[in-house]
């Protein structure tokens, strides 16, 4: 193993260095410097973010446990931009909370950990790097969810998220063994050639969706969604919406249309069924919520089946389009999720009906939440439009039809519950609206790259065609 | 290899373990008992991947690394859990599922 191989890891190696600059400043600071943490770790992440865009080989390391393409890097790098996004949004809140308990390069620490779980997840080349990327992804995430040590509802997330993910990663793994029952190989590549159809297949295929199901939240296995959102603090609830969700779209994607494409009559089934579930359970569920963060998850929970849509074709197509959607969805979601964010660390409040008049009071942050949720409701203008429009497409050139009326059924749906909020916003008055506020500098970095995102990403369509020419090379 | 167990015999002691932890996940009302019937289904899954690596594909032992793994990640995630529910015990002074849980739909 040469340096030129070694760099095929170059972006695990920048954030573990990271986590290991944070640990030793952690060490080394006073107590007066132990706020410089939180613009140390944005300005390191911002670096290795711009780095990241730095071209990359292809190749194999470990034998073909680890590898990576362009495709790949592509998609760590929107992993990237997302996570900058989030640490941006939560800086004032590790600021005001975390800091003065000696806590925030823990908070940093762990979360750049789930991220490099993450990166080794989707550069998986076999079922025990998978594995250990899926572990090394949700371990830091209960911890992070608990993290507010003294509010019980944080315990209670945490206790959900981290027994549910135990039992998804445990079923999860009794269909890898029936798998490698079947193959005799834990190896992606070899286990394409190698896999066909029978009892023992089906089997594990259900099994083994589970766990990549849960990650997604997905409807069977979206129990935990709501309330590990409700209770986790904002920062890592919107982690967990867009990015934790993100990658396990992406592994997903790559394992059912490389290694399980001989398949593909089997999981179709599967998919369909999945997506029309969790489009209308997510959407009715949505209905009903007053509090901001269980509504966001729900409104995620019906995304995801938005995005089998386009998983359900197995086409670069498909692959494409979902791509576009994920990198549209991190920056919607991330943009009503850091207005939410904004609000409750100036006051605390999380309810709907706190946001009445809140145009009145913060005209900016309205707008911004505004053009996220009309960007999740998918109305023209703005990119969310454009990122449906091309997953139905996807599903509609295969011939589903009917999946793709129903989704549409589930978009006007959706369309109810993303005005509720913002007719609270704009057309409601209130006794008592959330008084004017200004933003910490780095939230306001936060929610202006959110809303160039949406924006570009809806009117420049080089990115479209730059992520289609590189859909190509999945195989 | 056991004489005269066949790996039917094991395969069937693993699922049943596999099966034992679904069903106690699913029914047990303490959070303890949850986290030791999710341990048995971490178990049922490395006692599966030493079995077929043992009868079915000797040759290479990717089934024994697997589960050696599996049984580190697995430590790790009960720490994990334990420290959670201690965390949670000392503010409700119950680790009852029922008493746990406040947020509903």
């Amino acid at each position: 193993m040469n340096m030129e191989t070694v760099l095929l890891l170059r972006q695990e190696i920048s954030i573990l260095i990271i986590a290991l600059l944070l640990l030793i400043f952690e060490i080394f600071a006073g107590d007066r410097q132990k706020e410089g943490v939180v613009s140390l770790t944005i300005i390191l992440f911002a670096l290795h973010t711009g780095i990241g865009f730095l071209d990359m080989k292809e190749g194999l390391l470990f034998g073909g446990m680890f590898r990576t393409n362009a495709l790949i890097h592509l998609f760590k790098n929107i992993l990237n931009i997302g996570v900058l996004i989030v640490l941006l949004q939560s800086a004032e809140w590790v600021k005001r909370e975390l800091v003065p308990q000696h806590r925030g390069s823990e908070f940093f620490i762990l979360l750049l950990s789930s991220l490099l779980g993450l990166q080794f997840l989707i550069s998986s080349g076999d079922f025990l790097m998978f594995y250990l990327g899926l572990e090394l992804s949700t371990l830091p995430l209960a911890a992070l969810s608990a993290f507010e040590m003294y509010r019980r509802r944080s315990s209670e997330a945490g206790i959900k998220l981290i027994l549910s993910s135990a039992l998804a990663s445990g079923i999860t793994l009794f269909g890898i063994s029936l798998m490698y029952a079947s193959t005799g190989t834990i190896y992606f590549a070899e286990m394409g050639t190698l896999i066909s159809e029978n009892n023992l297949t089906v089997m594990a295929l259900i099994l083994f969706f589970a766990g990549l199901g849960f990650k997604i939240s997905l409807v069977p296995f979206h129990f935990w969604t709501a309330d590990v959102y409700e209770g986790a603090p904002i920062g890592v609830a919107s982690y967990l919406s867009v990015i934790s969700k993100g990658a396990a779209v992406f592994i997903l994607m790559i394992f059912f249309f490389t290694v399980l494409k001989p398949l593909i009559h089997l999981w179709e089934n599967l998919f369909y069924l999945l997506a029309v579930l969790t489009m209308f359970l997510g959407n009715l569920f949505a209905l009903r919520q007053q509090n901001m963060k269980r509504f966001l998850a729900f409104s995620s929970i019906a995304q995801a089946g938005f995005i089998l849509l386009g998983l359900i074709t197995g086409t670069t197509l498909g692959v494409a389009t979902v791509i576009y959607f994920v990198l549209i969805y991190i920056f919607s979601n991330l943009a009503a999720f850091g207005v939410v964010q904004a609000i409750s660390t100036e006051t605390g409040k999380e309810n709907m009906r706190d946001y009445e008049g809140l145009y009145r009071t913060n005209p900016k942050l309205s707008l911004v939440m505004m053009l996220g949720l009309f960007s999740l409701a998918g109305i023209p203008p703005v990119a969310g439009f454009f990122g449906k429009f091309f997953l139905f497409t996807a599903a509609a050139s295969k011939g589903y039809y009917f999946l793709v009326f129903l989704a549409v059924v589930n978009v006007t749906i959706s369309l109810y519950y993303y005005l509720l909020v913002v007719r609270a916003m704009f057309l409601r008055k209130s006794d008592h609206p959330i008084p004017h506020f200004t933003n910490a500098l780095y939230m306001r970095i936060g929610l202006v790259i959110t809303v160039v995102g949406i924006l570009a990403l809806g009117l420049y369509s080089p990115i479209y065609d730059y992520i289609y020419a590189l859909s190509n090379t999945l195989n | 290899m056991i004489e005269g167990i066949s790996i039917y015999e094991l395969l069937t002691v693993s699922t049943i373990l596999f099966f034992i932890g679904v069903y106690g996940f699913i029914t047990r009302k303490n959070l303890i008992s949850v986290l030791i019937s999710v341990e048995l289904i971490l178990n049922g899954a490395a006692v599966n991947f030493v079995v077929i690596n043992k009868y079915l594909y000797p040759e290479v032992l990717q089934g024994m690394i697997f589960s050696i793994f599996i049984i580190a990640v697995a430590a790790a995630e009960t720490a994990l859990a334990i420290s959670i529910i201690i965390n949670l015990y000392r503010k409700i002074s119950s680790v009852e599922v029922k008493e746990v849980e406040t947020m509903k739909n």
